[in-house]
């Protein structure tokens, strides 16, 4: 647990990085260093996003699953990092 | 209206029975059809009932709404689930006879995976986040470790450049300098690194830190020590094992699986630790018991053999190391052998229990795992202690030596003496050595035997001393430790990486084969001025 934090930290302290937030599986955000406004915004959006792009990987392949997500734009990027299973979380930061 | 002929239809609905036009024409008599137009009709009332409804209200069944989308994957995973569930079915079988007891905690463990949000499954997706931010920011250096390569190498004859890739550092370990660094052959972008200090007026505690090439901020695993780390070596085979060395004579083996910071095996004053600093640890192959085992050589003049067996570290005294020779007892009867101290050891790649041992004294014994009372061979090799030797990885006969004389000599292990001199550490074909001022010298004895292809400044500050250098077995890169607690890394730009050109149509041969014949073809051309001379 004192490690996990201790990442985040780490991450959140490397220069570029704007925010983080921790989505559980359900698409609710249950950790975030941004704006109330923002997280729900960002966390709706992009929990379907994700749910998109993992079915879209185990489709063509059932043994694979998705690692990350980068979406890059003209301003900044966004990258996601999915939890193990069903049940679990997954990391925004941009 | 219609003409009416002989015999023809007529289109009446009427009561009269139609004449049939096939009998008329015919003439004969058929058996007449009924007239599907012939109808009658009679219709009656019946009494309507009066009509009463009825109607009871019962309780809702509880529902709810389902929605899933059937996928190729979600199919496979509820046939994984259900192969899970069906093994861990067998396996309660066979511990608790009672049913009651499976579903109870069945439906135990359904209520834990619900609760709250668990914040320890973010462990491994933060991991791969923290490598994601690192990729992005030091993207460069990334983008320069694959595909950058020094294109002015074609103009520089022979001589290449060294790119200095990433640098790793760890707050903790600042004022500790690096002492040993190690690749590991399993996961070639993961580097162990030991953390002590060379200053032997000032001994504080060590570090056993392991860093990997895809996250430059932080280090993978991180282990304090009490004492100094020395020298460590990770198991080619199972790579999870390290064995280090340390300044206060101990041994002990870490296990990266495990999860505690604490070694898992440790070797103290009763299991038959040094009396003095362990200078160099390494693995061997399995003894016939399939028992790891490893071999650690100390300045107390001792190559020490410990095996892990189950819990413990046993160990056995290989040979003990003396100025004169090794002998169990002095030519004066009961007079002490004086105690050489050993520094460097290597093991030789084919023959498993030959092994070289270099003494502070700068002698090199040759030794056999087998007899330890005597020295298989002597070479008296350099007038300061001998900080290295190292068998050619390719060639069964050579093997190389350095020292704090600033020589490196190269040895054909049937011959008592050879050659020529310059300051290095060995790798294959290329050897790459370093420099208290901070520089990096990198040779390669094909090319140009006394002078360095590449010299160049690796760390900037002048107070800086660069302690060790490893190549990677797999990248062209080397990392080169300092006596500040960084590691950096650097590539090697192409000339540094030649591999002979072939002759035009002629097939490159490679393998070890062509690395034992070049070394034949320099040792002969050596060897030739000498005979010369004599």
């Amino acid at each position: 647990m004192a490690e996990v934090e201790e990442t985040l930290k780490r991450i959140q302290s490397q220069k570029g990085v704007q925010g983080i937030i921790i989505v559980n599986s359900e698409g609710i955000p249950i950790k975030t260093t941004l704006d109330n406004s923002s997280t729900v915004q960002y966390a709706g959006l992009i929990h379907q996003l994700v749910m998109k792009a993992r079915s879209t990987v185990r489709d063509i392949d059932p043994q694979n699953d998705l690692t990350f997500l980068r979406v890059r734009s003209k301003k900044n990027e966004i990258m996601i990092a999915p939890g193990e299973s069903k049940k679990s979380n997954s990391l925004s930061g941009f | 209206a219609t003409p009416v002929e002989d015999g023809g239809e007529v289109e009446e609905a009427g009561e009269e029975d139609r004449p049939d036009s096939v009998a008329s024409k015919t003439d004969k008599k058929e058996p007449k059809l009924t007239n599907q137009f012939n109808f009658s009709e009679r219709a009656s009332q019946t009494l309507n009932n009066p009509l009463r409804e009825r109607s009871c209200q019962t309780e809702p069944p509880p529902r709810s709404i389902f929605s899933a989308t059937a996928n190729q994957w979600e199919i496979y995973d509820a046939y994984v689930e259900e192969l899970q569930k069906q093994e861990k079915n067998k396996e309660k079988q066979k511990a608790i006879p009672s049913k009651k007891d499976n579903e109870k905690s069945k439906k135990k463990m359904m209520l834990m995976e619900t609760q709250g949000d668990d914040f320890t499954k973010v462990g491994k997706a933060s991991k791969i986040f923290e490598r994601m931010v690192n990729q992005n920011t030091f993207d460069d250096i990334a983008q320069d470790f694959k595909y950058f390569e020094d294109a002015s190498d074609e103009f520089r004859d022979q001589e290449g450049t060294l790119l200095p890739l990433w640098k790793f550092q760890y707050d903790k370990a600042k004022r500790l300098s690096v002492t040993a660094l190690c690749w590991n052959n399993k996961y070639q972008d993961l580097f162990a690194a030991g953390m002590g200090s060379y200053d032997f007026s000032k001994q504080g505690h060590g570090m056993l830190v392991f860093y990997s090439l895809k996250n430059s901020a932080f280090p993978e695993y991180i282990y304090p020590t009490n004492s100094g780390v020395l020298c460590l070596h990770i198991h080619e085979q199972h790579s999870h094992l390290i064995a280090v060395g340390f300044y206060d004579g101990c041994v002990a083996v870490y296990n990266l699986k495990e999860e505690g910071l604490e070694p898992v095996y440790k070797s103290t004053a009763k299991t038959g630790k040094h009396t003095d600093p362990v200078w160099q640890v390494r693995w061997q192959n399995d003894d016939m018991d399939n028992n790891h085992n490893f071999y650690s050589v100390s300045s107390d003049g001792r190559v020490v053999s410990w095996t892990l067996v189950k819990n413990e570290l046993v160990f056995t005294d290989i040979i003990r190391l003396s100025v004169n020779g090794a002998v169990s007892e002095g030519p004066e009867g009961a007079q002490q052998p004086i105690i050489a101290c050993g520094t460097a050891f290597d093991f030789h790649k084919q023959i498993d229990y030959l092994f070289l041992v270099g003494t502070e004294e700068g002698k090199i014994h040759k030794c056999s795992k087998t007899y330890s009372s005597q020295f298989l061979e002597t070479y008296n090799a350099h007038s300061m202690a001998v900080d290295a030797v190292k068998w050619n990885h390719f060639h069964p006969k050579v093997f190389i030596s350095c020292s704090s004389d600033w020589t490196v000599k190269i040895w054909d292990h049937t011959i008592k003496d050879l050659s020529s001199g310059f300051t290095c550490r060995m790798c294959q074909k290329a050897i790459s050595g370093h420099n208290t001022d901070g520089t990096v010298h990198v040779f390669d004895l094909n090319i140009n035997k006394y002078e360095a292809i590449c010299q160049q400044s690796v760390v900037a500050k002048k107070k800086t001393k660069l302690t060790h250098i490893e190549f990677n077995p797999i990248y062209p890169i080397i990392i080169v430790g300092d006596d500040r607690g960084y590691v950096t890394s650097l590539k090697l730009s192409p000339n540094l990486r030649k591999k002979p050109k072939a002759k035009k149509g002629q097939e490159l041969p490679k393998g070890p084969e062509v690395e034992i014949a070049k070394m034949e073809k320099l040792l002969s051309l050596l060897r030739e001025p000498e005979q010369n001379a004599v």
